[in-house]
């Protein structure tokens, strides 16, 4: 999918509030998005920053890479799941199947399963079936819950 | 001047602000001095009242923003100065409560002992920076930052009360969120 209809597909959804912290993969989209995302400093940051637009009347998205679920985990947990605090999570899924720089590897093996050890659910994409994700997502965001969105390495062109 | 009396205080200088307490002592000492649906209490997540301010503050410029935060929870988060720096949003006060300990855990030190909090956010770059000490008078200081236009940071430096037992937020999350939301 291109980042321009991804953007536009996010946009009729309603989300209208961007944070996070960049991965190469997410590069296309935050482009696309442009002064509408808002550079957070940490992963968990971006959840706090999400949180506050949530209750200001907001839908907020916030992008990562897999590598900041480690960071996200508490306020996903003693923030989100226990207000009813819905946020769209796009994640960048590095280590997918094993193969990635050694850092990528330990939680590319388990970050579905981290998220699914918490409540939250959330599908893997890898191009069109993005547009399906982001429908499932929003009914859960409707619910007042998250939703994770991971992205495989060429899902957004 | 400890930092309930601190918190009272503040709160009688409040209208119609929203206000994000930071985990701990300040959500309940906030909770039991003067509850409102106005008052988002953070019940965990150290470090983020101050990123939800934030973001509440970009969403709705028409909302007046405080955050009561405290110095172990900016010291989790300290980059949120720099994001308040640069997005600058003229609807934030951050009020920092700076006993210098994690109080609600037994009073263990934070490093606020040998830093000080408000040069920070003035070398991130913020406009209004004041700092008072614990005899200074706090409620004309906040009223002055509440009427100016923001972002403010107001550290106050207070005491610590080792009896301190106040009681918990005794609202339900989903309810604290669900009122402010509505509010």
């Amino acid at each position: 999918m291109d980042a321009q209809g991804l953007k536009k597909s996010l946009k009729e959804l309603g989300f209208d509030f961007f944070t996070g912290v960049p991965c190469s993969l997410l590069g296309g989209i935050i482009r696309a998005l442009g002064d509408d995302y808002i550079p957070s400093v940490r992963e968990d940051t971006a959840l706090g920053l999400a949180a506050g637009a949530y209750l200001g009347g907001r839908k907020p998205c916030v992008l990562m890479q897999n590598s900041g679920i480690g960071y996200s985990l508490n306020v996903l947990t003693s923030l989100n799941l226990i207000y009813d605090i819905p946020v769209l999570l796009m994640i960048s899924y590095r280590g997918f199947g094993g193969k990635d720089a050694p850092e990528h590897i330990i939680m590319g093996k388990h970050c579905v399963e981290l998220m699914e050890a918490i409540g939250i659910s959330s599908r893997v994409c890898s191009g069109q079936d993005l547009e399906s994700a982001l429908a499932e997502a929003d009914g859960q965001i409707k619910n007042g819950k998250p939703y994770a969105v991971f992205i495989r390495e060429g899902a957004i062109s | 001047m400890i930092m309930r009396d601190a918190i009272a205080g503040l709160l009688s200088a409040v209208k119609d602000e929203y206000i994000i307490c930071a985990n701990g002592f300040i959500s309940r000492d906030t909770f039991n001095a003067k509850d409102r649906p106005r008052n988002f209490y953070m019940l965990g997540s150290m470090g983020q009242a101050s990123s939800m301010g934030l973001g509440l503050a970009i969403a709705d410029p028409r909302k007046k923003v405080v955050v009561f935060d405290g110095d172990g929870n900016l010291l989790m988060n300290l980059g949120i100065l720099a994001m308040i720096a640069q997005i600058s949003p003229k609807n934030l006060i951050h009020v920092v409560l700076d006993n210098e300990c994690y109080d609600s855990t037994g009073g263990q030190p934070t490093v606020s002992s040998s830093m000080d909090l408000s040069e920070a956010a003035k070398g991130c770059g913020i406009k209004n920076v004041v700092r008072k000490g614990p005899s200074e008078d706090i409620v004309a200081a906040f009223r002055d930052c509440l009427a100016k236009e923001g972002p403010g940071f107001l550290l106050l430096k207070v005491g610590r009360d080792p009896s301190e037992k106040t009681p918990r937020v005794n609202i339900e999350p989903p309810e604290i969120a669900a009122r402010f939301k509505r509010s």
